[in-house]
């Protein structure tokens, strides 16, 4: 009988732990595509960070480290500067890159490290259940803004895409989102271009996904990609902001 | 046997730093334990430099130097500061171009050359340092011209190298003076 | 031995990385150690080496712990408040059992405190500055030969057992020029890393370098196997010298730059009849508690001299363990005891 869906080399035979309706396991599945039809499996070197994907270092096929909260892309650098020919990655979320890491993420790409990120944004606190992330939207309700987030105390949405694009280092950026399979099909080229553009040597590359978290949410699933598509997708807007390949 | 304790004092870019360097070197290459030990930090910024070397045929202790058998002084606060340190019968060697004041101590040996003017007559100011070594040596015996003139080879760069036959005329103009 | 030079402390602790083939320097500038990163700015380019200064001390240390899970020989250095910093990947790269080397050449705190001289860190370097159970090998040099010989071996012993190893200095050390003779060759054991991230090639298990680990089961057998290798360091890698201790009157205990200090007071004591012994730790930790033991009862008392308000004097009160009298001399603030203040408080202890 042919096969004509199979899990892909380079996640491991494991049940994923997350939430239903969580974005994560569509999220790993691709960049696992990505690196199968790369053929770089065997020089890849993943770096995992702190959230609810703290351990996705037991679900990666390659070689993979687990980082510090935010510090995911220094790790990377010193990985990717021992290995100058190898596929290095880090997969990060929210407050991890946004906030406390927000010096890592912007100094590695002002640098142009050779890696790549990949942002999920699901605008709160997964782990810790449910705090205010950087990415929280306005007004939005969270453990740490039981009243939603208000401007005057709490700030602005950092948009992460829109500034690290400024960065002359930064080669490849664009937001993706999944929450239907048109974004899906588009997200993983994403990832592959990002990928693609670390192969090529360009300099730094990140792919930003916006991501259901119907738990913290407080919404079933479908409510869940309902309110991404709803509240999400105007705040942050999908596109390439970023592409070397594209500039004359 | 040989044990100096030395402390060079002026401001920042009279080459009070690297005089100590030079004459430590040389007094290695002469076979002698030695220390340098630079002030350091925001004073080095324009404001007063020192150094504290030792030359010794024992092993070094502290390179910290709480006394000094010769103290050469290239501005007036440095006397002031250092004179104290000076143990009796030792050595003050000032620049008296610009140390203005004599020391005030009658139980060391005191030299006061014009290093600034001689070196000025010289036609490179930055000599003045160099003179004021020649002194030392000369009064100490911590080491030679040879082994000062390899010193200077290893602490240049290169391309400075062909500055070395005036150094060691200034360095004998001091031994001279 | 090759030819003997003259050079600063700082420069000699990165010569010596270099030439015990670390290729990888992480770092952030602070005083007074930034020769360091001078130099290793300026000679890793022509080893093919790498040198990044960082955004931060924290970036840093994770830069160093990104090197060491691939593989290589990597260091980082900096002083006190930097080194404050980076205790969060210190206690990580612990635990994760990576191999490198820190070097702090210590200044006076606390806070931003001064440049000066000051071993206030010694609590921090041995009973551990970050958070859990981990120890740190401590060297701490007291001259500029020592800081080479030492910085090799730092190397070695990080490869050897896995672990992060401490230079420990302070502004005299690492400022100060001396002669160092250099071996012409440096013999590198051959350390095989195959738990390094490397890519697995497609032909082995995927490698992990991790510290967590959230089953208590697993986290507690993890941290036996810690201290199990604590323990075999402790046996294998102490260093002590002992100087003049038989009969002595008294036993100073110093390390680093005050041991250089107390050798010359014991010079001078001798002139007025006084025997002043000296143990100088060299390994901070594990510390060398055998040596005190075996003096303990042979002086009239024990006296610490440290650039602090009295932190090593614990470990040695703890090694002396009730036998005899440990006395504490310390100055703070990059304030330096005099040979005469040190010999005017033995006189006191012993009259």
């Amino acid at each position: 009988m042919a096969v004509v869906f199979k899990r892909p080399h380079a996640l491991k035979d494991v049940s994923l732990p997350y939430c239903p309706g969580c974005s994560h396991g569509i999220i790993h599945r691709l960049v696992a595509e990505v690196i199968d039809e790369l053929g770089v499996e065997g020089e890849a070197i993943g770096v995992s960070s702190v959230g609810c994907t703290y351990n996705n270092y037991l679900f990666f096929n390659c070689d993979m480290a687990q980082a510090a909260h935010g510090r995911a892309p220094a790790v990377a650098t010193g990985i990717k500067r021992v290995h100058p020919d190898h596929v290095v990655f880090t997969y990060q979320g929210d407050g991890d890159l946004a906030a406390i890491g927000t010096a890592e993420i912007v100094h590695a790409a002002a640098r142009g490290e050779k890696i790549t990120t990949i942002f999920v944004n699901n605008a709160i606190y997964g782990m810790t259940s449910g705090q205010m992330a950087p990415t929280t939207l306005l007004g939005q309700v969270t453990q740490t803004t039981p009243y939603g987030r208000k401007p005057e105390l709490h700030g602005y949405p950092i948009k992460v895409c829109e500034m690290l694009s400024t960065l002359e280092g930064a080669a490849f950026v664009e937001r993706v989102s999944v929450h239907d399979i048109k974004n899906i099909m588009n997200a993983k080229k994403a990832i592959k271009k990002a990928f693609q553009t670390q192969l090529d040597k360009k300099g730094f590359s990140i792919v930003e996904v916006l991501s259901t978290c119907p738990t913290n949410w407080g919404l079933e699933p479908v409510e869940a990609i309902q309110w991404l598509q709803e509240n999400m997708l105007p705040a942050y807007p999908l596109g390439n902001f970023k592409d070397k390949d594209m500039e004359v | 046997m040989t044990h100096q304790e030395i402390i060079i004092a002026g401001f920042g870019g009279q080459g009070i730093l690297s005089a100590g360097r030079i004459l430590a070197y040389a007094g290695m290459l002469e076979g002698k334990n030695v220390s340098w030990l630079p002030s350091y930090g925001p004073e080095m910024r324009g404001g007063t430099a020192n150094c504290h070397v030792i030359i010794s045929d024992e092993p070094v202790g502290s390179p910290i130097l709480n006394s000094a058998t010769a103290l050469i002084v290239m501005n007036g606060p440095s006397l002031e500061k250092f004179e104290s340190f000076v143990v009796p019968g030792g050595l003050i060697l000032t620049d008296s171009s610009l140390v203005t004041k004599s020391p005030a101590r009658k139980d060391i040996d005191v030299c006061e050359i014009p290093a600034t003017k001689m070196a000025s007559d010289m036609g490179n100011l930055t000599y003045a340092n160099i003179i004021l070594i020649g002194k030392l040596i000369a009064k100490t015996g911590v080491t030679t011209i040879q082994n000062f003139t390899e010193a200077l080879k290893k602490v240049l760069p290169e391309k400075k190298h062909y500055l070395i036959p005036e150094e060691i005329q200034a360095l004998e103009a001091g031994m001279n003076y | 031995m090759g030819e003997k030079l003259l050079m600063k402390g700082n420069e000699v602790i990165a010569e010596a990385a270099l030439r015990a083939g670390c290729r990888y320097y992480f770092g952030y500038p602070i005083t007074p150690q930034t020769e360091i990163a001078h130099y290793m700015a300026k000679m890793m380019p022509k080893v093919n080496g790498t040198f990044i200064q960082a955004e931060s001390e924290v970036a840093a240390i994770n830069m160093v712990y990104g090197a060491a899970s691939a593989g290589a020989r990597v260091m980082t250095s900096s002083s006190s408040p930097g080194i404050s910093l980076k205790q969060e990947g210190i206690s990580y790269a612990s635990c994760a059992e990576l191999p490198a080397v820190i070097v702090n050449i210590v200044r006076c705190g606390p806070g931003l405190g001064g440049i000066l001289p000051s071993q206030g860190d010694y609590f921090q370097a041995v009973k551990g500055g970050g958070h859990g159970d981990y120890k740190l090998v401590v060297l701490a040099p007291y001259s500029v030969q020592e800081l080479y010989e030492l910085t090799v071996e730092a190397f070695n012993i990080a490869d050897r057992y896995r672990v992060l190893a401490m230079i420990m200095g302070d502004g005299t050390l690492g400022q100060m020029m001396e002669a160092v003779e250099f071996r012409d060759k440096e013999e590198t054991p051959d350390f095989k890393k195959d738990w390094a991230l490397t890519g697995t090639g497609m032909n082995r298990e995927h490698n992990v370098v991790t510290s967590i680990y959230i089953k208590p089961e697993e986290l507690e057998a993890h941290n036996i196997k810690l201290q199990k290798k604590y323990e075999q360091i402790a046996l294998n890698e102490t260093r002590v010298e002992v100087y003049n201790c038989d009969d002595a009157d008294i036993i100073v205990a110093a390390y680093g730059s005050v041991a250089r200090i107390v050798k010359n007071v014991i010079k001078m004591a001798q002139k007025e009849g006084i025997k002043v012994g000296l143990i100088r730790p060299i390994t901070l930790w594990p510390f060398p508690s055998k040596a005190f033991e075996k003096y303990a009862q042979v002086p009239k008392a024990f006296l610490t001299v440290e650039l602090s308000a009295g932190q090593m004097v614990e470990d040695v009160r703890l090694a002396v363990n009730g036998k005899n009298n440990v006395h504490f001399y310390g100055r703070m603030g990059g304030m330096l005891p005099t040979q005469k203040e040190i010999l005017d408080r033995i006189k006191q202890i012993l009259k």
